[in-house]
Parts: C-alpha cells; sequence; structure tokens
C-alpha cells in the first residue's frame, strides 16, 4: 500500500489502489446533505451558495434535505432566540449519525449584536456541539463554502471505528433539549459539552483596566 | 389632513365628555398626537374609522412606551385611511405603570388588525386590553412571568463570559462574577492612606 511506484503504475491502467478509510470518508465528505432551515438573514446567504451563482454543488452539499432524518449536516443560520433554541436541539436531535454543524454568523456562534438582549441565545454551541463556526454579519457566500471545505476536511481526517461519537455505543447521541424557564431556558447551557471560555474570577484587575 | 386642531375640535364634537389633548411628547415627532383619556378611547376611534371626513380603515401600529419616571405607560394607535389615501392620525392613550391597573381598552373590535400587536404590548409591556378576544403571549414563550420592554425589567443575571466587555455590560459582568470593580480599590487605597 505503501509503494508509490505501484499505486502510480497501476493508476495509469486505470486501477486505484486506497486505504478503504480514505475511499469511505471521500463518499462521505463529498455528498454533505444540509438540513433546510434557516432562522434570519444568514439563511440568505446560504440560499445564495446554493443557487447557480456560488453553486454548493460543486461540493457536493446542494441537495438540501426539508427532513432531519435524512440530512448529514445542520447549518445553523442566523440568530437562534432562546424561544427557537429547544426546536433546533430537538431537530439536531433527529438527524442520524454521522452528523455535523456548521454555525453560520455571529448570532450563531455567540449572540452577535443581541447578545445583551432578553430573547436571544449567547451562542448555539451551548446546546449541540459545533464542528465548524463562521464569523460575520452575515458571512458571505464564500465564507460557507470555506466552512464547507473545512468540514470535508474535518470529515477526511476522521479514522473509522475510533474515537466517533457514532462509534461508541455508551455515548449519548441525544443531546438534553433545554425547558422553558420563567426568565431564561433551564439549563442556560449544557455544562457537557459547553463551559464558559474563560472565567471572570481568573482575570486580573489589571488586565481587566488594560482592556479599557 | 386637517390641522391637528381642527381635528381635535371634530373628534369633541363627535364624542361629548371625551378629554383630548394635543401633545408633542418628543421634539422629534412629526405628527402631533391626540392624548385620549381612557374613557373614551373607543368612542373617539370609532369616531375616526366610521366618519365620512376621515374614514380610518386602517390601524398601521399599535405599540407601548415606558415613562419609567413620570409612571405611567402610553399606548400609541397609528391610523391611516386607504379610502381616502390619507393619514396619519396618532392616537394615545396612558394608563398607570402598576400591572393591576395598566388596563386600556382593547380596539381590536373596530380593527381587527390590532389583534396580534395589542398581544405585542402585553407580551412585553403588560398592558392588559379590556375586550380583546384572546389576549395571550406572542413572542415571548407562555411560561415567561415578565414584561422585557419596561424599563425596570431585569435580565437574568448570565453574564459568564463576555469577549468584550464595556459600560454597563462591563459593570455587571465583574458583578457576575464577584470582581471587585477598581473604583472601590482605589477608594480602600485612599482610605488606608489617611
Amino acid at each position: 500500500m505503501t509503494d508509490e511506484g505501484l499505486k502510480s503504475e497501476l493508476q495509469k491502467s486505470g486501477i486505484f489502489v486506497l486505504p478503504f478509510e480514505q475511499l469511505y470518508n471521500w463518499g462521505r465528505k463529498s455528498s454533505i446533505w444540509p438540513l433546510q432551515f434557516g432562522l434570519a438573514c444568514c439563511a440568505i446567504e446560504m440560499i445564495a451558495s446554493a443557487a447557480s451563482r456560488y453553486d454548493l454543488a460543486r461540493f457536493g452539499a446542494e441537495v438540501f434535505r426539508a427532513t432531519p432524518r435524512q440530512a448529514d449536516l445542520m447549518i445553523v443560520a442566523g440568530t437562534v432566540t432562546k424561544k427557537m433554541a429547544p426546536q433546533v436541539v430537538r431537530l439536531f436531535n433527529q438527524m442520524p449519525e454521522p452528523k455535523y454543524v456548521i454555525s453560520m454568523g455571529a448570532c450563531a456562534i455567540s449572540g452577535g449584536p443581541f447578545k445583551d438582549g432578553y430573547n436571544v441565545l449567547k451562542g448555539i454551541d451551548r446546546y449541540i456541539p459545533v464542528d465548524v463556526h463562521i464569523p460575520g454579519c452575515p458571512p458571505r457566500p464564500e465564507a460557507l463554502i470555506h466552512a464547507i471545505m473545512t468540514l470535508q476536511r474535518k470529515i477526511a481526517g476522521q479514522q473509522l471505528g475510533v474515537e466517533q461519537r457514532w462509534y461508541d455505543k455508551t455515548a449519548t447521541t441525544e443531546f438534553p433539549i433545554p425547558a422553558f424557564g420563567e426568565h431564561d431556558l433551564q439549563p442556560p447551557a449544557n455544562p457537557e459539552i459547553w463551559q464558559p471560555p474563560r472565567n471572570y474570577k481568573d482575570v486580573t484587575i489589571a488586565e481587566v483596566l488594560k482592556k479599557d | 389632513m386637517e390641522a391637528i386642531e381642527k381635528i381635535k375640535e371634530q373628534a369633541l364634537a363627535a364624542v361629548p365628555g371625551a378629554q383630548i389633548e394635543i401633545i408633542n411628547s418628543t421634539p422629534a415627532a412629526v405628527q402631533p398626537a391626540l392624548l385620549v383619556d381612557r374613557e373614551h378611547i373607543c368612542g373617539v376611534a370609532k369616531f375616526f374609522k366610521e366618519d365620512p371626513r376621515f374614514q380610518m380603515d386602517f390601524c398601521s401600529c399599535v405599540t407601548g412606551v415606558d415613562y419609567l419616571k413620570a409612571g405611567y405607560i402610553e399606548v400609541v394607535y397609528h391610523l391611516y385611511s386607504a379610502a381616502l389615501k390619507h393619514g396619519l392620525v396618532v392616537l394615545k392613550v396612558r394608563t398607570p405603570r402598576e400591572l393591576e391597573q395598566c388596563r386600556v381598552p382593547s380596539l381590536t373590535p373596530l380593527w381587527r388588525g390590532c389583534e396580534f400587536q395589542e398581544r405585542e404590548a402585553f407580551d412585553l409591556y403588560g398592558v392588559k386590553f379590556d375586550g380583546h378576544p384572546d389576549l395571550r403571549r406572542i413572542l415571548m414563550w407562555d411560561e415567561f412571568t415578565d414584561h422585557p420592554m419596561r424599563k425596570d425589567y431585569v435580565p437574568p443575571a448570565d453574564y459568564e463570559w463576555e469577549p468584550t466587555p464595556h459600560d454597563e455590560t462591563l459593570e455587571r459582568a465583574r458583578e457576575a462574577a464577584g470582581i471587585v470593580p477598581p473604583s472601590a480599590i482605589e477608594e480602600a487605597d485612599k482610605a488606608k492612606k489617611k
């Protein structure tokens, strides 16, 4: 298998030799079927990516499915309000493994300009595991295509049978759906998959003053 | 449209006993508004809808405004006429801020389009519209217990991490993390030196 000379000799006569894993991942990464749903203005850019000018079909990701049962990829395109977040998590739970998430735009990754609002989730990665984050408000179609190519590289690098969520019989593929509380979602984040990047208690006053 | 003074006179003549006041609540308001008392808002609104000179068949906007310092909530109605192609007449009603007394007669029986907008004003400001056919929350979830657009609404303390905190957000982030503000430390230092 490592004999490159033999490989290229065989290739000349139309025979391709490659590990099964590579073939399998090539198939997976070249036919990512996204879930067809948009939450806000980022969805317009997502639609533009799928349309003729940017043509997501070049990457095999143009088959937007109208049901989570047939989708591999969830593109969270837009502001996730607290009222919508449980439905997003539920849709993700309904997708079959292996499944991936692209968090598209400032709102989906962090709450964006609405972060301080009473009704907007401060990033969907609090409830579901995100593979690729795209910053931008909204990100251009090129950025979404870049995210899909990044995801393709990630898929191509995945090893079969090891350390993947969907091979682990004990791992849960159901993520808890937050409930509506009196003022906020309960719980406000899933601590198993999301922790604040840094505790404020570790930040010194000098640092805070410097930031100002 | 005629001058606002004439409109007011016509409304007063049609609805005897109504207390109508012309107000320019903000300098930026292009259109002066008619402030009507709560008891007569239905009558005045009905007059504007049915009078042949006005025929205000379209209520384009219903919203609440919270005047925290003055202690009242104002409900604003914007009326247009599609039949006569004129408008806008702005009607305002004031109501106390206290939740039990925060009541205004509903204009949904006159304009069906008010239904969702009054539900929104109820959801966000806590104004109860008497006579509304289906007064429920429309934007927030049903389990929500407060009215978030009120000026004294306190959002949940979820400032566990802010990438670029500043001003009020910085204060709240510090508070949430139990960090002593630098001003307090400076004061403590001064007190020590003394």
